[in-house]
């Protein structure tokens, strides 16, 4: 088979193990909140049947061209993020599109969806949806700070900006893994990510009863369908990004899912332990202690 | 048409230069809902009919006292979740309206205007004996008598008030009426839409939106 | 409390009293010193607290009577000052310089009893009724049944059961 087309093949494939695996988290988590507040919970595949209802709805309304485009663009965003990241370590195939300088693409775009959400947001006119827009670039520019600069710092102890090397450099035995070798990064990525989740406490932009759901509100019918099928890729990917940074990527995809899984957890216990911040509280928590242990990373990365 | 919001206007841009705006043609879209046929292939559409069933998603909007009977919905008691029944904050997204309790005039614009913005098909639940002859406000000045002349309502669950028992019993029967391919009020509403009009004009008096609020 | 009316009768003319409990005193004042008594118990006797302004339509005497509940907070004492006034252009002076709120009660009696407090801040703007056409509808010569089963398409075969009568009918039908 010409190695393209098997290419091609292939990133189909981990797109629909990983849609598959989201919208099965998505479910599984939903129920595990239910159980934690004694409910009995939605059916696990509830997730499915709501896309299947969004896409069979006959009427939809449009505001625009960017209103029609923003969904397209969000999803993008996360079918590219996955497509940018080695999925499995050691498989010549399921490394996707992943080439020499990948970081710095991969930092770029998890926010190249975010900046497509808030033009067709602004557009569909709904003052919520603008609140939810600023709200939420407000928090992206505060946590980008740790982030970027824990990945800076794993980029100068491992003197690479490809995340395959970074991951081959973490294999043989859990020490080996850059949050026992460099822990103050691994403070600084893991303190972004909760943000990067959009979990409470830092579910700023979709905030539930403040602003009823942020960004989205406009949207109904097959562009919310999209927004669900990027909902359950994106943060899969962000997942597999933080394994392959921080606990030695996954050579199978039973390990990826062992480890994406309780990553996860980690935002959903945060999540429910603690409530909402207000926008002003998230940004300056993030411009305080994650910037100071982000910087301490690098200078540490660097000099000792 | 009385009302400012909908009258013609001058606003200046930013350069000063002046822009006219005829709100109802400018920010309203004027046209008039339309019959959506079923899809022809009968297992595609027993499919979808199903996934609609079983993904009910209520817009939360109490318009009565019946309002307070939908939270218990959410709580461990009763846990309307499992049967795939949501509440989502806005119309767009909703497919389920909750009718809940007495109308006054005055509430029944604001709920025409919402039901209208929510995307087909679209069901409404009504609750309680006053939305099916008016129950205890039937003399009064400002409560409608019936919901059905002014929207067409899929179910009604009689009571004053019903339990959440009778809610869930009352969702149960929309999802009956839902897989058996009968809920199609919406479609009802835009073939007789001079007739559900011409109601709800009678009794809102000052009628400031356009005949569709798209 | 009587001691307080005995002390101002001498300054307006104050109609009948009536001690209707412990803490609450009916009074009836002229429309003309209404006013000005109420603020002489704002201002010296510690009445702090407007509690409500409200209206009675006396149709048969072509009176509407405006009850304002006013409460002292020390003494925990409220008098009911009523006020008779004319049906016919029902107007009445206004008291938002004592009270602000006493503004949206008396933009309410506006429209439901169709009284006048000309100066009042906003009183000719709609309260609660949206596109109201007919008589203001708390006035008692205004048929809300009616005016019903005119406008909200009453449903055939609807009918009232007294509930005791009913259930002993249902339950103990030879009774």
């Amino acid at each position: 088979m010409d190695p393209l087309i098997k290419q091609i093949l292939f990133a189909l494939l981990t797109i629909f193990i990983v849609l598959n695996y989201g919208l099965i988290v998505q479910g599984i988590v939903r129920k595990i909140g239910a159980r934690v507040g004694r409910r009995y919970g939605i059916p696990f595949y509830q997730p499915y049947i709501d896309i299947i209802k969004n896409y069979s709805k006959r009427t939809r309304i449009s505001h625009g061209i960017m209103y029609y485009i923003a969904p397209v663009f969000r999803l993008t965003g996360g079918i590219g993020l996955l497509l940018f990241i080695p999925v499995i370590f050691g498989n010549n195939m399921f490394q996707n599109f992943s080439f020499s300088g990948d970081l710095l693409l991969i930092l770029y775009f998890q926010f190249f969806g975010v900046l497509g959400m808030a033009l067709g947001a602004a557009e569909s006119g709904h003052p919520n949806s603008a609140i939810g827009v600023s709200r939420g670039l407000s928090q992206v520019t505060a946590y980008e700070l740790p982030l970027t600069l824990g990945v800076l710092s794993l980029a100068v102890q491992y003197n690479t900006l490809n995340v395959s090397e970074i991951v081959a450099a973490q294999q043989g035995g859990i020490l080996n893994w850059s949050f026992f070798t460099n822990p103050l990064a691994s403070i600084a990525l893991l303190l972004a990510f909760l943000a990067a989740m959009g979990r409470s406490p830092f579910d700023v932009v979709l905030a539930p009863q403040e602003i009823p759901i942020g960004p989205p509100t406009e949207f109904h019918s097959g562009f919310l369908g999209v927004l669900q099928l990027n909902r359950a890729i994106f943060p899969i990917a962000k997942l597999i990004l933080f394994m392959n940074l921080l606990f030695g990527g996954a050579t199978n995809w039973g390990e990826l899912i062992i480890k994406t899984f309780f990553i996860y957890m980690w935002s959903v216990f945060v999540g429910v332990a603690f409530p909402r911040f207000r926008v002003d509280q998230s940004v300056r928590w993030y411009l305080g202690v994650p910037l100071i242990i982000g910087v301490a990373a690098v200078v540490v990365s660097k000099f000792f | 048409m009385s009302k400012e919001h909908t009258e013609k206007r001058i606003v200046y841009s930013p350069e000063g230069d002046p822009i006219e705006v005829n709100p109802l043609q400018d920010y309203f879209c004027e046209d008039l809902p339309e019959v959506h046929k079923a899809s022809s292939i009968a297992i595609l559409e027993n499919f979808r009919n199903w996934a609609r069933s079983r993904s009910l998603w209520v817009l939360g909007f109490g318009t009565g006292c019946g309002a307070i009977e939908m939270r218990p919905l959410m709580t461990p008691k009763f846990d309307a979740y499992r049967y795939g029944i949501q509440w989502r904050p806005t119309p767009r997204q909703a497919d389920v309206f909750v009718v809940s309790g007495y109308l006054s005039v005055k509430t029944l614009k604001r709920v025409i205007r919402t039901y209208e913005q929510m995307q087909g098909p679209k069901y409404v639940m009504a609750l309680g004996s006053c939305t099916i002859n008016g129950g205890m406000y039937w003399d009064s000045y400002n409560t409608i008598n019936r919901l059905d002349y002014y929207l067409p309502v899929d179910v009604y669950v009689a009571g004053c008030m019903p339990r959440p028992e009778a809610l869930l019993a009352g969702f149960d029967q929309l999802k009956k009426i839902i897989r058996e391919g009968r809920g199609e009020g919406y479609n009802k509403y835009a073939e007789e839409f001079a007739w559900y009009k011409a109601n709800q004009k009678k009794i809102i008096k000052d009628w400031d939106m356009p005949d569709y609020n798209w | 409390m009587k001691e307080i009316i005995d002390r101002l009768q001498e300054l307006y003319p104050i109609g009948d009293f009536k001690q209707q409990n412990k803490s609450l005193a009916l009074i009836t004042v002229d429309k003309d010193k209404a006013v000005d008594f109420i603020t002489r118990l704002k201002n010296e006797e510690g009445f702090l607290h407007l509690s409500i302004i409200t209206a009675v339509d006396w149709l048969e005497k072509n009176k509407f009577q405006l009850s304002y509940l006013i409460n002292n907070p020390t003494t925990k004492n409220s008098f009911v000052v009523r006020v008779m006034i004319d049906r016919e252009n029902a107007e009445m002076f206004s008291i938002h310089h004592l009270w602000e709120q006493a503004a949206t009660y008396q933009r309410e009696l506006k429209e439901m009893f169709g009284i006048d407090f000309p100066g009042s801040p906003g009183v000719d703007k709609p309260f609660i009724l949206e596109g109201w056409h007919e008589i203001p509808p708390y006035r008692r010569d205004f048929d809300t049944k009616n005016y019903s089963e005119e406008t909200y398409f009453p449903r055939e075969g609807r009918t009232k059961n007294v509930p005791a009568e009913y259930m002993k009918q249902k339950l103990y039908p030879d009774e």
